[in-house]
């Protein structure tokens, strides 16, 4: 059984039709890059797999591990392996880091009936994996993400991502807004986090990310479904062709 | 201010005048006191009580919310001290000077009067009264002259409260807290009444609570004298039962180069009027004047504030949150005066309120009578619902709805609350927005 499935799914956000049945399958441990133009429904995806309201599945399925998904509210996905790696992270003025990352970590530990860890421990698994991360602890003594700048918001993404271990990464544009070194260093972070047991579905509109995040299975978004899958070749063909010849073929 | 002929007189109206017939002999005071009451009374009568026309009064229509007017309150007897004892738990964390009244009654033998710092007094207002103490007289209804009707009812019926004094130059090494407590259960009407002074250059925290069980009516209010170059802080919690109708009013004069943080915490009483009369005497003062109310049911809470920068060269700032849910109305009015001769003001007020139904209402009146042409003065208000995207980027993570509403909460109120200096109080009052968090299931 796959990981992910994604079967002929269908979703509108304020009547207009985003996504129009949308396959897509994800092994476990591996890394599927999904590549598509501007509108094309790669944010969509991404939000629709986490939970986000405004978002209308009028047809299809998700399956997580064989489970469907939809029903469940955002943080039940979340306690059941599922990590969206926000394009755009917010700021929450007034609610400490820390703070945060021990509520969201014993939310999903209660959930799976795992006992909640205590401060120390807690405290202890945070700094090891901000270590890690090369993440300054002055970062995690303010409030989430508050005067953050591009690059540390995503770090504080991936370790919130490397802290909860899911099952499931998905990476929403995580190369946007960054430049050559803070990729590298959130690419790393990434890399660190591979395993056997643990899937991406990296989502990009540049193959600039992929240099550094190697996809095993590459796709083409367009017009609300996957046109083409290829390997890693499929994304450097893109960068030199571009967009085009796809967004004829969905018409 | 209003001449209007007033002539039909509500149940409440009629009672209360009864009231004053009855119980003013046996009121504590006679000469100057009997006679400043007596004023008072008939400043009631003329007016009657505070009404929607009431500009001061147009959110909290009192002569609409006070059905009826409850008899005084009688001496506490033992039942209503043993009550008492357990008053004021929210903030046994912290070590305070607890001074305990209960309905109204100064209560000497729950308080702690035993070693005073040098320099401190704490005494009855009552018995100041009854003596005709000449410093409490040259005091009472002058720190902040107003011609407010609640507090003019409060002058007339005024029972006990407390006298503190804090002499020039001394910093107490605790907080005093005013423990007031209403033991019920029979329903009953407070007129509490205090009066604090902080000489020159001294520096001292109260913290005053309210709370109690049963229907019952508050009237209360402080005179409070900040020294010049005094530090003074002042912590007010209103958490009354849900049975209650409670009013207060400060009248705060603030010396030259003193520095005043007033915070006002409410969570509780039916309907809460809290209105705050603050006037700078001396330039180079500064006055953070701040507070948050947690409403829920229906639930009505009006801060209504006056600074009179009535000299230069004063700062004041203002920062008032309010969360509101079910059918919950929160009202907040701030009015900045500057004076002619009062340049330099630096004022600042800022509003924020917080809707956690459809149903709950937020009323703001921001008001600045500027008669100075160099100063900087501002008000901000705003109202909304908690933000979607941030809820569902904390639900993203595994955090439950209702835990990350919280959350959102707890640093829209916190935002206020950091502002307190002492660090055991912000944690109490934080602590006690959890727990009203809790209870929103």
């Amino acid at each position: 059984m796959h990981l992910l499935e994604v079967k002929n799914l269908h979703v509108e956000v304020d009547g207009k039709k985003i996504l129009n049945g949308l396959e897509l399958s994800v092994g476990r441990g591996s890394v599927h890059a999904i590549m598509g133009p501007n509108g094309s429904g790669k944010s969509t995806l991404a939000h629709v797999l986490a939970g986000k309201d405004d978002y209308v599945v009028t047809q299809g399925e998700v399956l997580l591990d064989g489970e469907d998904i939809l029903a469940l509210p955002p943080d039940e996905r979340a306690a059941k392996g599922l990590f969206l790696a926000f394009q755009y992270p917010l700021e929450i003025p007034g609610v400490a880091t820390m703070t945060f990352l021990r509520t969201a970590l014993n939310a999903q530990r209660k959930k799976r009936g795992e006992g909640e860890l205590s401060v120390p421990q807690f405290i202890k698994r945070v700094n090891e994996v901000a270590a890690q991360l090369g993440i300054d602890k002055d970062m995690l003594r303010r409030g989430v993400n508050v005067g953050f700048s591009g690059g540390e918001k995503k770090r504080n993404e991936i370790l919130q991502m490397a802290l909860l271990e899911p099952r499931l990464c998905v990476l929403d544009e995580t190369d946007s807004g960054l430049d050559i070194d803070a990729l590298k260093v959130v690419s790393d972070g990434v890399n660190r986090l591979r395993s056997p047991e643990r899937s991406f579905v990296v989502i990009t509109h540049y193959q600039r990310l992929l240099n550094y995040i190697v996809p095993d299975v590459v796709h083409v978004l367009s017009r609300g479904r996957i046109v083409k899958t290829g390997d890693k070749a499929l994304a450097l063909e893109l960068e030199a062709t571009g967009y085009a010849q796809y967004q004829d073929e969905a018409a | 201010m209003n001449a209007e002929i007033h002539p039909i007189k509500t149940a409440a109206e009629t009672a209360l005048a009864e009231n004053f017939a009855t119980a003013k002999g046996a009121l504590p005071g006679a000469g100057a006191v009997a006679a400043l009451r007596e004023e008072a009374f008939r400043r009631f009568e003329s007016d009657g009580l505070p009404h929607r026309r009431i500009e001061e009064w147009k959110y909290t229509d009192l002569r609409a919310l006070m059905r009826d007017a409850k008899p005084l309150a009688g001496v506490p007897d033992a039942a209503a001290k043993a009550l008492a004892r357990n008053a004021g738990a929210a903030l046994a964390s912290i070590e305070a000077r607890r001074i305990v009244f209960v309905d109204g009654a100064f209560v000497s033998e729950l308080s702690d009067l035993a070693g005073l710092e040098t320099g401190l007094t704490i005494s009855s207002l009552g018995q100041a009264l009854a003596a005709g103490d000449a410093q409490v007289l040259a005091h009472i209804g002058r720190v902040v002259s107003t011609d407010d009707v609640a507090v003019a009812l409060n002058t007339a019926f005024m029972g006990d409260g407390a006298v503190i004094r804090v002499a020039a130059g001394i910093a107490l090494a605790r907080p005093i807290h005013l423990v007031f407590v209403n033991a019920g259960p029979e329903p009953a009407a407070v007129f509490a009444r205090s009066l604090v002074v902080i000489e020159q250059g001294a520096r001292a925290m109260l913290v005053e609570s309210h709370e109690g069980a049963g229907e019952y009516q508050v009237n209360s209010a402080l005179e409070l004298k900040v020294g010049d170059g005094a530090h003074v802080d002042h912590i007010k919690i209103t958490a009354e039962g849900a049975g209650a109708l409670h009013v207060a009013s400060l009248m705060a004069a603030i010396g030259a180069h003193a520095r005043f943080n007033e915070f006002l915490f409410t969570t509780g009483a039916a309907v809460a009027r809290n209105q705050l009369f603050v006037r700078f005497a001396g330039e180079g003062a500064i006055a953070h004047i701040c507070g948050a109310s947690l409403l829920r049911g229906r639930q009505h809470a009006d801060t209504t504030l006056v600074a009179d920068h009535a000299v230069g060269d004063c700062t004041s700032r203002e920062v008032f949150k309010s969360v509101l849910d079910g059918e919950a109305r929160g009202v907040f009015q701030g009015k900045i005066i500057v004076r002619p001769h009062a340049q330099k003001t630096d004022a600042k007020m800022a509003t924020h309120a917080l809707l956690l139904s459809e149903t709950a209402e937020a009323d703001n009146k921001p008001e600045l009578e500027i008669f100075a042409d160099d100063v900087q003065c501002g008000h901000g208000a705003t109202s909304g619902d908690l933000d979607e995207e941030l809820l569902f980027y904390l639900k993203a993570r595994g955090i439950p709805a209702k835990e990350a509403e919280a959350l959102l909460i707890q640093a829209f109120v916190g935002e206020a609350v950091e502002g307190i200096e002492h660090a055991g109080l912000r944690d109490a009052l934080m602590d006690q927005v959890a727990a009203w968090l809790k209870q929103r299931e």
